[in-house]
């Protein structure tokens, strides 16, 4: 524990007078991959903000390790269509960065081909992959990504969670992402922690998926899950999403990303 | 050639130099009506200087900077939604300007200087501040052009990497309040947006990277200047209106030009 890059403990904030995070405790460690999950409005994106320090909590504490290095992977980049800027221009905004690193760190989420196109002309996937490697280029110890398979086709999606993880294993940094797709999530992550304001449940995915708060908030979701999952015989990824028979696969985690080439 | 198109075409000069850098910001970050409520400020500092017997130069470039603070802290608050604020502003400001000067029986001045801008009549101490004034603010820019660059991008992005993000928007703003003060001898109250815009909309379409669109934004409003002040000089119009025709001109021109492949 007390190696912990990020520390949260009761933290609430408040809009108008409503509570959008109530008493969240947090924690996220190095070389460790913890998913937050929930539906729409349960706060996913306020408690990264917080994390971060964009936003102060109205109680409770935020605990970061001193000068932690951390890179932040935005929801989206909007860039004013008037502003003629580069992918590795856009790198380069990263104090320190020259072509043959902003390349380096393109080839390695494999968006390379993309560096001296327009920002605006990128393609959703591959903008979420510039973003990683802009993330990457601050040599991260925690890896903050908010949903980062936005906008990406089911292939890819699978494809980028199991980059991600491919990241954490070579730079060994600490991930904290935020999803609302639990069936690709569940095989790529260490811990999960199921928000809607307050911290439903959280451990390990198999733990999570078998838990009855877990199974409440996403009842009907995980349903329709497995439904998909039969028609599209994705059965590597889907391990942890049978709720109802509560027996997750015990070797899923190994079995997601070798199934995905496979 | 008379002293007097020498410090005109000076001022000139001095004042599209730094409008093409600066313009270029007010373009991507839709800042066109911020720059307008500054400038009808301005008429409301030129008032408040006769009124307390000071410089006008002083008292529109003290009034343009604390209107800006005032704005940016007005809109922090979001109460009203910022275009509103701004179009409440504006008119009053100007509106009350003007209230102002008509109580001065005693003040004979030429208000058509104020709204359109008398280039030339321009001192040798109103050229010791245009030029001053230029040049302090291009220093700024160029020294911090690559944060201001990255809060353009995404502000969020560029506060998770440190940078002190409130703290240079104001800077940004400030900058304009300078400009917006010095350039009021050149085009006057109701065109100093139009300099400021109206060259970096016409280098847009043909650059590909942010510094070709400051730098060809520079040269277009360098053209404009001379220009207009050719134009009034063997046609007798009115310089500062002269130079915003020119440049729209160029605007123009720029559409009618192919762009080059992408």
């Amino acid at each position: 524990m007390s190696a912990a890059l990020i520390r949260l403990q009761h933290v609430t904030v408040t809009y108008a007078g409503q509570n959008v995070l109530d008493n969240i405790e947090l924690s996220v460690e190095p070389g460790q991959i913890v998913t937050l999950i929930g539906p729409n409005g349960a706060g996913k994106t306020t408690l990264v903000k917080a994390v971060l320090g964009l936003l102060k909590p109205n109680s409770g504490s935020v605990w970061r390790k001193p000068k932690l290095r951390v890179g932040y992977m935005p929801q989206k980049l909007h860039v004013d269509p008037t502003l003629p800027l580069s992918v590795l221009r856009f790198l380069r905004l990263v104090p320190g960065v020259d072509r043959a690193q902003a390349l380096a760190a393109l080839k390695e989420v494999g968006a390379e081909k993309v560096i001296d196109s327009p920002v605006q002309s990128v393609s959703g996937g591959e903008m979420q992959r510039v973003l990683l490697a802009r993330a990457l280029l601050r040599k991260p110890e925690l890896l903050v990504l908010d949903e980062p398979v936005q906008g990406v086709d089911v292939a890819g999606q699978s494809e980028l969670y199991a980059l991600i993880t491919r990241l954490r294993d070579r730079h060994g940094c600490g991930v904290l992402m935020v999803s609302h797709d639990l069936h690709l999530v569940m095989s790529t992550t260490d811990q999960v922690v199921c928000l809607n304001r307050h911290v439903c449940c959280s451990g390990h995915p198999e733990q999570v998926s078998g838990d009855p708060a877990f199974v409440e908030l996403f009842g009907k979701n995980a349903q329709s899950l497995a439904i998909y999952h039969h028609h599209h015989d994705h059965a590597h990824d889907l391990h942890g999403s049978v709720v109802s028979e509560g027996t997750p696969a015990a070797s899923a985690h190994v079995h997601g990303e070798g199934c995905k080439h496979g | 050639m008379a002293d007097f198109l020498l410090y005109a075409l000076l001022a000139g000069l001095a004042l599209a130099l730094v409008a093409g850098p600066l313009g270029s910001f007010v373009v991507w970050r839709r800042m066109a009506y911020f720059g307008d409520t500054l400038s009808h400020a301005a008429l409301l500092g030129v008032a408040m200087g006769f009124l307390l017997d000071i410089s006008p130069t002083i008292a529109v470039t003290v009034g343009c900077l604390l209107l800006a603070v005032l704005l940016v802290t007005l809109q922090q608050r979001q109460s009203l939604a910022s275009d509103t604020l701004l179009g409440i502003l504006a008119p009053s400001t100007l509106s009350l300007g003007l209230v102002v000067l008509s109580f001065m029986h005693e003040v004979r001045i030429d208000l058509m200087a104020y709204l359109f801008g008398d280039l030339l009549a321009i001192s040798p101490t109103d050229l010791m501040w245009i030029l001053g004034g230029s040049a302090a603010v291009l220093t700024l820019l160029v020294a911090l052009w690559r944060p201001l660059l990255a809060i353009t991008v995404h502000e969020e992005l560029a506060m998770v990497e440190g940078l002190p993000v409130a703290a240079l928007r104001l800077t940004l703003m400030l900058l304009i309040a300078v400009v917006i003060a010095v350039a009021m001898k050149i085009v006057g109250v109701l065109l100093i947006t139009s300099l400021l815009i109206i060259p970096a909309a016409a280098a847009q379409r043909h650059a590909r990277s942010p510094e070709q669109m400051a730098l060809g934004a520079s040269a277009l409003g360098v053209l404009a200047v001379c220009g207009g002040l050719a134009l009034s000089w063997f046609k007798d119009t009115p310089a500062g209106p002269s130079i915003v025709v020119c440049a729209a001109a160029l605007f123009l021109l720029s559409f009618v030009l192919p762009r080059r492949g992408v």
